[in-house]
């Protein structure tokens, strides 16, 4: 071993609230956290061991078993499994001679699956020992496991060409490409470095919250709050210790363009945190950025680095007495929950990424209890160009209560899947016709917490009159089966991501997903399609976005395509179970060798 | 008026339900002037002689004889009713439903900590025995219930309750603390 843990641990000062860090790094180090060294680490950080198991045992990412020399994180998306995940997976296994999730008896390959990695133009895709590996095909995989036998470090395996634009830069070389079909004028107008700040310093810190919300900026991270209001919030609590955070989980299937602005244009991102802690006085922030972005890391902390260099981080910030203000980047260890603002807080505390009751809310009692602002990475990069061109260039764009313009992932069936930077106002009719996808069933919006809608909606409009999103669209075409390959799919993503803490958010999605594959089976009655809409009520009650949207998937199709699930029900009878007694003794019988006599 | 006639039974329960319906206490002198026991452990019939007006399940379906009774239950009595959590939920005995049958079987016969008899290291395997269930099941998951009385167990008074609604055809009265479970 080359460092030892308790280096590592020396590293972030012995303080606990690091432990993410912590984790991350012993990981890296012995490629997993070893029980025998819980003690050890809990000791030197003070908390109980139980503290510690909490958080390890929280994140997909942290194993406590060796992962294999070779860890294969294979993305179960739906865009991956419509782009032949399947197969992928097959000759994964049969290469490998394992199923997914063991480890060969050599150690040296271990296959996972992961439940989204932000890669939804460019799947199937899959992380190995950290690095992107997109557009897998089995003939890929026959290669890549070879090359595994023979002990090639991963980074050599990759035999495409690095992905464009920064994606080929000497701090990044990663394959991964950006996609962007379409630069507006918003994020992708010309930037340089310094401006929307300078701008910023020569306002009050008042007038500067006057201008985001004479702006009409609504976070883009999904739920669309005023950006200014909330910045507003934050000046009105009483702790004059303040911390700006930017979210870059982006953890909704079907987002990716919260990737492409980091790649690309990570000191835009930056600038806003500054302009936003410069209007409420904060001193620290916190990059949250997911664990599959982690190909990003030398790359992001350059950034950082150029700006402190160029005094737009740092102390008396572009010459403006007392006004200091850094940035740390936080990995999270794969968590989609930790994407909702109190648990990003709490992860970056070193604890489970579990959602915090609210009130009280982040901009009150954020990190460390302080008051904290949270955006979205989009929505900061906005505040940079709206503090250099102003509120009132920035009204002009988009529609009457949405201003701006809207990054969209789009993906699933259409020919130029990618990033589209368009104004509010679009009709989801125009934009199919833009990114090139015909024959088209049915439209996710938003990602799976969002709304299927079918053909007739198309006339629909983005914007938050109408159709607001965090920005993911997922085509699917007509010949694709919505409910198994879709519906389903997105179902077991929540059951998979829930943290647990609420019995709703824990069980009644389970319940549904029984329910759904009851009618898949052919054991469905009328009755089950009624049922999966009243099961679903109570999920309102969850303490978190997450539960409040986990059955949207089965209540808006069913809402917009009554139709398939109507086919698929028996309807000759009121009650059928589908139970089948001699399949449910099967195993048993088998285990105490006795005849099953039905 | 003709008695009603009510049986009940105890699948994978632990008969705390059926405790819970001698619960009520002097009143089930009241309740003998209204229905008439016919299969069940509170007179031993054991075989159904009639036709039922109501059904009693305590207990979800553990093995292949809770579904041939509970089938049986459906079959000869018009209302069913599901009486606490194990029949409504599974309850306890679904604690298992996380580990996979052959690895329960393993652990209680054959590896466990307590297994010092076994000498031979059988599964009981005798085909007079009713084979297990690869998961408890809840009983409206193998035939239709038509009502559900929650708790572990339903308190005396819910039942009571529900008892002389049904057999009265009155709303039944459902106070805060009858349903109320921490
Ligand atoms: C389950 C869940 C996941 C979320 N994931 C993200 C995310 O990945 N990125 C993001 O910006 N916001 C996410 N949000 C929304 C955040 O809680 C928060 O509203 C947002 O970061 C605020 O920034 P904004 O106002 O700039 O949009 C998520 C919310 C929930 C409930
Ligand atoms: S709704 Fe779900 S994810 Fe959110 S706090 Fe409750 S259990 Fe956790
Ligand atoms: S519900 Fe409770 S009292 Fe009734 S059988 Fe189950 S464990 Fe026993
Ligand atoms: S699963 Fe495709 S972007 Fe997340």
């Amino acid at each position: 071993m080359k460092t030892s843990i308790s280096d590592i641990i020396d590293r972030y000062g012995n303080d606990p609230s690091r432990l993410m860090d912590i984790l991350l790094d012993i990981q890296e180090e012995i490629g997993y956290i070893p029980e025998e060294i819980n003690q050890k680490i809990a000791d030197q950080l003070g908390i109980s061991k139980a503290e510690l198991v909490e958080t390890i045992s929280f994140y997909h990412f942290f194993s406590n078993k060796p992962l294999g020399k070779y860890h294969v994180y294979l993305n179960n998306s739906v865009t991956a499994e419509m782009m032949g995940r399947e197969k992928v997976k097959q000759t994964f296994e049969e290469e490998a001679g394992i199923k997914f999730g063991n480890v060969s008896g050599d150690g040296l390959i271990g296959l996972y699956d992961t439940s989204c990695i932000g890669m939804c133009d460019q799947e199937p895709a899959a992380i190995i020992n950290g690095v992107i590996f997109k557009d897998l095909t089995p003939f890929r995989i026959k290669e890549m496991v070879k090359y595994m036998r023979q002990g090639m470090p991963v980074n050599e395996m990759c035999r495409q060409n690095y992905g464009d634009g920064n994606n080929s830069s000497d701090l990044v070389q990663a394959v991964v490409s950006n996609n962007i079909r379409l630069k507006g004028t918003v994020v992708w107008d010309q930037y340089s470095p310094g401006e929307g700040l300078q701008k910023a310093i020569a306002m009050k810190p008042a007038e500067v919250i006057e201008e985001i919300k004479k702006s009409n900026l609504r976070g883009r991270g999904g739920a669309g709050f005023p950006t200014g209001l909330k910045w507003e919030f934050c000046t009105k609590a009483m702790e004059t210790e303040r911390y700006i955070f930017c979210n870059a989980d982006e953890g909704e299937p079907g987002t990716f363009k919260d990737r492409v602005i980091l790649t690309e244009l990570p000191r835009l991102v930056f600038e806003g945190m500054a302009i936003a802690a410069y209007a409420v006085g904060a001193k620290s922030g916190v990059l949250y950025i997911r664990y599959e972005y982690k190909y990003l890391r030398k790359h992001l902390e350059n950034a950082l680095e150029e700006l402190r260099k160029e005094n737009l981080l740092g102390k008396d910030i572009a010459g403006r007495k007392g006004f200091d203000f850094d940035i740390r980047i936080q990995y999270g260890a794969g968590a989609y929950v930790c994407g909702e603002e109190s648990a990003l807080i709490e992860s970056a505390e070193g604890k489970r990424g579990e959602p915090r009751d609210r009130p009280p809310f982040p901009v009150d009692k954020g990190y460390k209890e302080k008051p904290t602002i949270v955006n979205n990475v989009e929505t900061l990069a906005k505040v940079t160009k709206i503090m250099k061109k102003g509120s009132e260039w920035f009204l002009s764009l988009g529609t009457k209560e949405s201003a701006g313009t809207k990054l969209m992932s789009i993906s699933g069936d259409c020919r130029y899947p990618g990033v589209y930077e368009i104004e509010w106002g679009h009709s989801i009719y125009d934009i199919l016709e833009m990114v090139g996808a015909e024959e088209v069933q049915a439209v996710q919006v938003g990602g799976p917490s969002g709304t299927l809608i079918g053909p007739n909606q198309l006339p629909r409009h983005l914007g938050y009159e109408d159709l607001g999103t965090g920005g993911a669209l997922i085509i699917f075409h007509e010949s694709r089966d919505l409910l198994k390959e879709v519906v389903m799919n997105y179902t077991e993503f929540f059951i998979e991501e829930s943290c647990g803490s609420c019995s709703t958010c824990r069980n009644i999605p389970v319940l549904l997903k029984d329910k759904l594959q009851k009618i898949l089976d052919g054991h469905g009655v009328v009755q089950d399609i009624d049922d999966l809409l009243d099961w679903s009520k109570p999920l309102k009650i969850s303490r978190c976005g997450l539960g409040h949207t986990a059955a949207n998937p089965i209540v808006t199709s069913i809402q917009n395509f009554r139709h398939l699930y109507e086919k698929r029900v028996l309807r000759d009878r009121e009650f059928e179970t589908g139970f089948n007694l001699a399949d449910s003794v099967r195993e048993s019988c088998e285990a105490a060798g006795r005849p099953a006599n039905i | 008026m003709s008695k009603a006639i009510v049986a009940t039974t105890s699948l994978a329960g632990c008969f705390g339900c059926h405790m819970s319906i001698l619960d009520i206490d002097e009143r089930i002198l009241d309740l003998i002037q209204l229905v008439e026991f016919n299969k069940s452990p509170i007179d031993d019939i054991k075989t159904f002689t009639k036709q039922c007006d109501i059904g009693l399940i305590e207990g979800g379906c553990c093995n292949s004889e809770n579904v041939h009774v509970l089938k049986d239950f459906r079959k000869h009595c018009n209302i069913l009713i599901s009486l606490g959590e194990c029949a409504i939920m599974g309850g306890l005995p679904a604690m298992r439903n996380g580990i996979p049958i052959k690895e329960c079987l393993r652990e209680a016969y054959l590896t466990g900590p307590s297994v010092t008899a076994n000498t031979e290291h059988i599964i009981p395997n005798d085909p007079e025995l009713p084979m297990l269930l690869d998961k408890v099941y809840p009983c409206q998951e193998i035939v239709k219930i038509d009502y559900y009385l929650p708790g572990c167990p339903p308190t005396a008074d819910l039942i009571w309750e529900t008892l002389v609604a049904l057999l009265k055809g009155t709303e039944i009265n459902l106070p805060y603390e009858v349903i109320k479970f921490d």
